[in-house]
């Protein structure tokens, strides 16, 4: 595959958004979408996270090949990439309190998280080089974070408004990701011609 | 095929498992125990009042020797004294600060200048014109704060005006915090003259929408020589100097700098004209 790198990233953040054209990941996207601090910070760890994940991916998928046995990716995946993550978490533990107070938290929820395991499947199976991958990563994890920014802003304005109490609560929550997820279906266009 | 899978997977899953007890031990961060401990014996609220973002970061400051058990004003003495004697330091004492509201337009005696109808929230009407109270720096009367306050120090009058309960507050700032006029502050228990009025307006004008706003006559301020200065039309209470006096208050023609008692009520000056009216001050337009 021989796609440019601007292709790839704004194909994965905004045109193939895993959030709201892929459904993955709508666990933390409804859950942690409450306010817009906790939004940014749970955007950013999913985004490292993802990155480390790609780089795992990429090493273990040409390992696989190495020894012809492919059908190993998916349970070979999901073990590598918690387990670094957990060792990321500890280094960053280590080494520095402070970013390790603002992202600590969050890492151990999104790491059996699909959208991390779907983009580890994704860059195998579009065959995607290493410098791709990490764009890859990159793209999905920004597309990632603006689509929680998105909804959290909406849901912070909608505390205040007027709304019918049947609707209140997480049923607006999924009203609002339904008409977003239909907004970004605008950008399915791009880039076909 | 099997053998391969088995083979791979598990060397796999043994290395990621060696790389992990290794990190585990290398990378292995110390936590004094007795912060667990010393947490336990906090009251949990996570409140804020001692300038720590919550119990955890406090007990780590009185683990370290930075802060002293009585910097926490929401445990009891006991409490505080079992801290105290656990880690083997002094008590410390911290004058008890309250929060004090710089407002006594209540619905009786200050004007509404337009019929606010929304959100019953003091956020939200502080959105649409600063709220229809007639003075602009006044309370608006929705009891943000009395919702936020997690010790339930703060009750609303029946003139729609918070009342703080000292012995209940701790301090914590939720209602400096939340108010949208900014009307409360935390001040130390002891000083007790105060200046219930925050209208930057003077004279006729503070009159027409509030009978006990501040007028900026200054009567205080020559009562109260060094003690107390007119800036911005407010009188300014010095508080570093001795301000155990009622003096100053005395001449007050509307009520507006006040002696506060133990239990949180106000003292009027003798001359400040009393209010009488139990129902609302009727709208206005000027």
């Amino acid at each position: 595959m021989n796609e440019s790198i601007w292709y790839i990233f704004i194909s994965a953040s905004l045109v193939n958004n895993f959030v709201l054209a892929y459904f993955l990941g709508i666990c933390p996207f409804l859950g942690v979408s409450g306010k817009m601090a906790t939004a940014t910070r749970m955007g950013a760890a999913v985004t490292f996270v993802m990155l480390i994940s790609s780089m795992c991916a990429y090493g273990i998928h040409w390992g696989l090949e190495a020894i012809n046995a492919p059908f190993l990716q998916l349970i070979s995946y999901i073990v590598v990439i918690a387990s670094t993550v957990q060792l990321v978490e500890m280094f960053i533990k280590k080494m520095s309190p402070a970013l390790f107070r603002a992202l600590g938290i969050f890492l151990p929820l999104i790491t059996t998280n699909c959208a991390i395991l779907g983009l580890a499947l994704f860059q195998t199976a579009k065959g995607y080089g290493f410098v791709q991958s990490i764009v890859y990563a990159l793209g999905a994890g920004a597309g990632f974070t603006l689509a929680l920014v998105l909804i959290a802003g909406l849901r912070e304005k909608l505390d205040f408004a007027d709304v019918p109490w049947t609707v209140k609560g997480t049923v607006l929550t999924l009203l609002v990701a339904g008409i977003l997820s239909l907004v970004f279906m605008g950008f399915s266009g791009l880039g076909s011609q | 095929m099997i053998l391969t899978a088995l083979i791979a997977l598990g060397s796999l899953t043994i290395l990621l498992a060696i790389m992990l007890v290794i990190a585990n031990k290398k990378l292995y961060v110390y936590e004094d125990p007795r912060i667990d401990k010393v947490e336990d014996m906090l009251p949990h609220a996570n409140c804020g009042a001692c300038g720590f973002p919550g119990c955890r970061p406090f007990a780590e400051g009185l683990v370290q020797g930075t802060v002293l058990p009585g910097k926490c004003t929401v445990s009891s003495d006991e409490a505080r004294q079992q801290i105290a004697s656990y880690l083997g330091v002094s008590l410390g004492s911290e004058e008890k600060m309250v929060a004090r509201l710089a407002c006594a337009g209540g619905k009786n005696v200050a004007r509404n200048r337009a019929h606010y109808d929304g959100l019953d929230t003091c956020t939200a009407a502080a959105l649409v014109s600063g709220g229809g109270k007639g003075c602009f720096w006044g309370c608006l009367g929705k009891g943000d704060c009395e919702v936020v306050c997690d010790f339930d120090a703060i009750t609303m009058d029946e003139n729609s005006l918070p009342v703080v309960n000292p012995d209940k507050c701790t301090a914590c700032g939720d209602c400096v915090e939340v108010c949208p006029k900014d009307l409360f502050s935390l001040q130390p228990i002891s000083r007790r003259l105060w200046v219930a009025c925050k209208s930057l307006d003077a004279g006729d004008e503070v009159l027409e929408d509030c009978e006990v706003g501040c007028t900026a006559c200054g009567k205080c301020a020559m009562d109260g020589g060094p003690l107390i200065s007119m800036i911005n039309n407010l009188p300014r209470i010095n508080y570093s100097l001795n301000h155990a006096t009622e003096v100053p208050i005395q001449r007050c023609p509307t009520g507006a700098i006040v002696w506060l008692e133990d239990n949180g009520s106000k003292r009027k000056g003798v001359e400040s004209k009393k209010v009488l009216r139990k129902s609302d001050k009727e709208m206005g337009w000027s």
